[in-house]
């Protein structure tokens, strides 16, 4: 067992305890992994509802007349296409174009934003961002303030009316703020599993009764605590990348196969030059999807990829899909290798097993659109 | 936690039963968290104590498991192949994970007892 000590607690750390999650370190903090297990917590998401703790993850604001303009030199996506109330995946990034973080941002008043950044990027995000703040825009980390939890699962709109008394859920990545028993909620459409669902965001103090009112009114639709293992072989399986693993400060966004995310028409932003030059010259190297055939290991990260009796990449991430019953992972590999149906072999503990280059997502027909 | 009376554990957390047999407990199972492939090891091979044997797969990554006393493997649980979640259901039993024909007898004495392995895990 590893020394927690040095690990930081979000706000719910009693409760997970109390509803039986292993803890383990991840990020910095100490998170559950799994409740009564992964499998079991991976299908009440694909097939009912689950809840995950995301109290570790990070909330800047940016306020102010110039912040729209500001941010869009900071992110890769354009910030201007979002109406009040509406939210956008987009990637920071640094001078090489390389991966600093991903993250969601929302626009929660006409001058107003809300960013939510990955728990192990909150203060280099911040390191990164605050001295580039320009004179009348304001940037405030306030991630110590909010407890956050995700809402993953096809009966999650139900659970919606069910939690907020019958109002109106906001649109696929939109954001609402609304009073739940007097505690005021921000509550986005988004998630990280290819089902649909909310996060939700709100005081820190207000943690565990919030929680312990999701658990009563999720109970009619099957709802489950979630832990950390479940929301990786969720993501996973959409082949949402998991920054750290299949993100890195070496690698763009069109390597890793985000170009989706990244507007190249709205003016300059850090990286661009580098991003334009692999749009227009094409790039070396591609994050793919791949399956494993037949009965072997599942992959892991850092797991040697080959073909033809030489070494082309290194997995990034992977693990078993409870959804597909096979090994799955991501990797880098040379364009010429990356198209769905190259046959690729994985290193696992010294022995090659088969596998396929698969076309993105690996899981179809979440309820997620 | 289950941690039968007739076994002997190491402080990795496998068991060994009087006729050379060999598992994780209950313990460890409910540690790895789901079982889903067991890479089964060679029967024939010589391992001294603390060596590796085998690698079980759960979900979130893969463990070691170790000899708990030196010998030769002379079987591997054929079950395992198709139902490795045997591990977490039944790891005293269905999930016996390989035989251990053993070499000195004074090493099984030097395990630990069901009372020192429930000492050991707070069990």
């Amino acid at each position: 067992m590893s020394d927690t000590a040095d690990l930081k607690r979000t706000p719910l750390h009693a409760e997970h305890v109390r509803l039986g999650g292993k803890m383990i370190g991840f990020g910095g903090w100490d998170m559950p992994v799994q409740y009564t297990g992964i499998m079991d917590e991976h299908h009440a998401v694909r097939k009912a509802l689950g809840v995950f703790d995301i109290s570790h993850m990070g909330q800047f604001f940016a306020k102010g007349a110039g912040a729209a303009a500001w941010l869009n030199t900071m992110l890769t996506n354009n910030v201007s296409r979002l109406a009040v109330g509406q939210g956008q995946y987009t990637i920071l990034l640094n001078e090489r174009g390389g991966v600093i973080d991903d993250l969601i941002i929302y626009r929660i008043a006409d001058t107003e934003w809300l960013l939510v950044v990955n728990a192990a990027k909150i203060d280099e995000d911040f390191a990164w961002m605050q001295p580039r703040v320009p004179a009348g825009v304001t940037l405030e980390n306030r991630s110590d303030e909010f407890f956050g939890l995700a809402l993953q699962g096809p009966r999650a709109a139900e659970w919606f009316s069910k939690f907020t008394g019958g109002k109106s859920a906001p649109a696929r990545n939109g954001i609402v703020q609304l009073g739940v028993g007097g505690i005021p909620l921000f509550l986005g459409r988004t998630g990280y599993t290819g089902e649909d669902g909310f996060e939700v965001f709100g005081p820190a103090a207000d943690a565990v009764r919030i929680l312990s009112d999701v658990l009563a009114t999720g109970a009619e639709f099957g709802i489950k605590p979630c832990g950390l293992g479940a929301r990786d072989t969720l993501r996973m399986e959409m082949c949402y990348p998991l920054n750290g693993n299949d993100l890195s400060p070496d690698r763009t966004p069109i390597e890793a196969g985000l170009g989706f995310f990244v507007d190249l028409d709205k003016g300059d932003f850090t990286g661009r030059t580098v991003l334009a030059g692999q749009k227009a010259g094409g790039v070396k190297q591609r994050l793919a999807a791949f399956k494993m055939i037949g009965a072997t290991p599942p992959p892991r990260s850092h797991y040697a990829v080959w073909k033809d009796g030489a070494q082309i990449g290194e997995t990034c991430s992977g693990g078993l899909s409870p959804t597909l019953g096979c090994g799955i992972g991501l990797a880098y590999l040379p364009v010429g290798f990356a198209k769905p149906g190259t046959a690729i072999e994985i290193d696992i503990r010294g022995r090659r097993f088969p596998a396929q280059v698969e076309k993105k997502p690996l899981h179809r027909g979440g309820t997620a659109s | 936690m289950n941690v039968p009376d007739d076994l002997r554990y190491a402080k990795s957390h496998e068991w060994l039963r009087a006729d050379g047999t060999v598992g994780i407990t209950d313990h460890a199972q409910h540690e790895l968290t789901d079982v889903v492939f067991v890479d089964p090891p060679a029967v024939g091979k010589v391992v001294k104590a603390g060596e590796v044997v085998c690698v079980v797969e759960s979900v979130k990554a893969a463990s070691d498991i170790y000899a708990p006393v030196s010998g030769k493997v002379v079987a591997a649980n054929p079950g395992l192949t198709s139902n490795p979640a045997f591990v977490n259901t039944d790891p005293y039993g269905e999930g016996w994970m390989f035989k251990l024909e053993v070499a000195a007898p004074s090493e099984r004495e030097a395990l630990m007892d069901a009372a020192a392995y429930r000492t050991a895990t707070g069990a």
